[in-house]
């Protein structure tokens, strides 16, 4: 099996769609001669054309919007948002119109669309192009929301999301889009939409993480097994649907729980989770269910030592494990 | 009483397709006029009218491919939609919220049209963002035309996107940045403009600082045509060269009407508090529909006893619309539950 980046992983889950569906076009900005600013569609312009590789205005309600009614007239587009801190102008579109389509049709107008959106900060990137926006987006019934960790699962959901006939959004690590690297299968494969991956199976505690985090989580959870802690990483890498399963199965085999991720703390992610093991699991529980989360600040600041406070890391993880492993 | 002539038919337009346009838009009017006095009566919650724009509406659903391009509409183009081969039953079940109510299965409000069988697109209530998906629809097209997929000359397959809006939506941004894509791509699209002067209590002279809609064109490199829009014929004139333009692979144009909302805003609108009887009776004296029939006489194509008959059937079939709809079972509560996913 090829060792690839997750750029790389990324770039050739689209080539393979675009190979495989000529219904299937990318549109974004500088998707097409520039290969997109962080390189995903490096090549394609050049194999597929300007028809199916499309540059379009600076103008993000409108890149989602087209897609919406290409969607409707049964092509697939990939819509590609820069910077998943720029995504916002195109909310109403994706909250309002996406989502809701299929619903308030009464299951006639489907809406087959990706949309792709580099997220996370630790990169220098300060207020607006560090964000972590997936908690808007996993409240919203009618979408899917999806992040990978890995190379692998980033081609997998990506391939799935082209095929699905519902609105998927993908929110993709930058931090990890050269510094991930990871093993994917020669040939043919897809990582279907919903399930949670165990990345590390474990005894003690469980830890929920995805995007960048989970790739953090599982070097904090090799650092605390040299000191006899074995933790559960349950990689989320679909947040909505939700899979309650998975969650639910670990905290019931480990009795306590870590939710991560960089997203700010108030109403993110983490707070479901924690809302579902108190709902369904109580009784398993041995520890009070613990959130590590970036900072309820308004962005990422950038200068490094303001970053760093704001960011949950491999050290602060290992730290917060070993405190639920000794509670 | 001088009633304002009309423009000169198209020479295609034969006499029976003059008479047909001439029935759906009185159709539609009796239609909405059963659906203030439901309303009123308490039967129903809420409506949001077509009075007025019959002309324009009308005029558009018989200048392009009916029931085969699309149509991204909005939420008052009830004379379209009735042009478009919707029927008074599927709008009377909408307002009812009755089961097997064809836009939404009765999960939106009256007016939120939708029908997959006849290209028209869902739509929603937050105004504009229909004309964007129009924007990706005639993407579409353009694309399956270069990429080998459809024929363009295949009369079978969608053409063009016609889209409504209001003038007032005009202001959004989803407008702006549908106009940008439509002259940056050439789209075979058409933007309706149905400029009927107010957004709900708002006059166009608040709204934007140019006399036309039309004018806002020209900056995205498209034409922009202003028509009367209480004149079906020469409303159907401007779309119909419109849609040929579409069709040739010209690119999009804004066709502005320029017509006057009869009725309040909606069921909830009291439009006392913001214009004065005289206008809104000064306007009757230009009543799309009124306009037409004068027309039809003058060329000895309808006679007044033509007119009553025609006038009679619009309300039986309403009448009988009615009863069917009201007699209609609700969903289920269940349905709440379906077709979250594909």
């Amino acid at each position: 099996m090829p060792e690839v980046t997750m750029i790389e992983a990324i770039r050739q889950a689209m080539d393979e769609e675009l190979a495989r569906d000529p219904r299937v076009f990318i549109v974004g900005e500088d998707v097409g001669p520039r290969g997109g600013v962080f390189r995903a569609t490096q090549g394609l312009f050049e194999k597929y054309g300007e028809q199916r590789i499309v540059d379009s205005p600076l103008a993000e309600l409108s890149i989602v919007a087209v897609g919406i009614g290409s969607a409707l007239a049964d092509l697939r587009p990939i819509c590609e948002i820069q910077f998943a801190d720029y995504i916002f102008p195109a909310f109403n579109q994706i909250v309002n119109e996406a989502a809701k389509l299929y619903y308030r049709s009464n299951g006639a107008w489907c809406v087959p669309m990706v949309i792709r959106a580099p997220y996370g900060g630790g990169i220098g990137g300060g207020l607006y192009h560090s964000q972590s926006v997936e908690a808007f987006f996993a409240h919203v019934p009618g979408l899917k929301v999806v992040i990978p960790s890995t190379p692998h699962d980033a081609k997998g959901l990506l391939k799935s999301a082209v095929r699905d006939l519902n609105p998927v959004i993908m929110f993709e690590p930058k931090k990890g889009y050269r510094a991930i690297k990871g093993e994917i299968p020669d040939g043919e494969y897809t990582v279907p939409i919903g399930p949670a991956r165990i990345a590390r199976a474990g005894r003690d505690v469980s830890v929920f993480a995805y995007g960048m985090m989970a790739h953090y989580a599982a070097q904090a959870a090799e650092l605390v097994a040299q000191e006899g802690i074995d933790v559960e990483l349950v990689d989320l890498r679909t947040l909505l649907p939700v899979d309650h399963a998975s969650i639910l199965a670990s905290v019931k085999k480990t009795g306590k729980a870590l939710i991560v991720h960089e997203d700010t703390r108030t109403l993110g992610y983490a707070a479901e989770v924690a809302a579902i093991l108190a709902d369904e699991a109580f009784e398993h529980l041995d520890a009070p269910v613990r959130r590590l989360t970036g900072l309820d600040v308004p962005g990422v600041p950038f200068s490094h030592p303001m970053q760093d406070l704001f960011m949950p890391s491999v050290e602060k993880i290992a730290d917060a494990i070993r405190e639920l492993a000794g509670y | 009483m001088m009633v304002q002539p009309l423009e000169k038919r198209e020479e295609h337009l034969t006499d029976a397709a003059l008479l047909e346009m001439y029935r759906v838009m009185v159709r539609s009017r009796r239609l909405d006029e059963r659906a203030w006095a439901i309303h009123r009566q308490g039967r129903i919650a809420f409506h949001v009218s077509a009075i007025g724009h019959e002309a324009t509406q009308v005029a558009a659903a018989f200048a392009i491919h009916r029931g085969v391009d699309y149509v991204a509409p909005y939420y008052r183009d009830l004379a379209m939609m009735i042009g478009l081969g919707m029927t008074p039953v599927d709008f009377l079940k909408s307002l009812f919220g009755k089961a097997g109510e064809v836009s939404s299965g009765a999960r939106q409000m009256g007016s939120h049209f939708s029908n997959k069988a006849l290209n028209i697109v869902s739509t929603s209530a937050a105004v504009a963002t229909q004309v964007a998906h129009a924007a990706g629809l005639a993407f579409a097209i353009q694309y399956k035309q270069r990429c080998g997929l459809v024929d363009p000359h295949d009369e079978t397959q969608p053409r063009l996107a016609l889209t409504c809006i209001g003038e007032g939506s005009t202001n959004q941004g989803d407008f702006h940045e549908s106009m940008n894509w439509m002259g940056v791509f050439k789209l075979p699209m058409i933007m309706l403009v149905q400029n009927n002067q107010y957004a709900i209590s708002i006059r166009v002279e608040k709204q934007m600082a140019v006399p036309n809609v039309a004018d806002r064109a020209p900056a995205f490199g498209v034409p922009g045509v202003v028509v009367d829009g209480n004149d079906i014929l020469a409303m159907y004139r401007a779309l119909r060269q419109a849609a040929q333009r579409a069709y040739d692979g010209e690119g999009g144009t804004l066709v502005e009407a320029k017509t006057y909302r009869m009725t309040p805003h909606s069921s909830d609108d009291d439009d006392r508090t913001y214009r004065s009887h005289d206008e809104v009776e000064q306007w009757k004296q230009k009543d799309p529909i009124l306009r037409f029939r004068h027309w039809l006489i003058n060329e000895t194509l309808l006679t007044d006893a033509d007119a009553e008959q025609i006038d009679h059937e619009a309300q039986a079939e309403v009448d009988a619309a009615q009863a069917e709809a009201e007699e209609a079972p609700y969903p289920p509560a269940e349905a709440a539950l379906g077709d979250v996913y594909a």
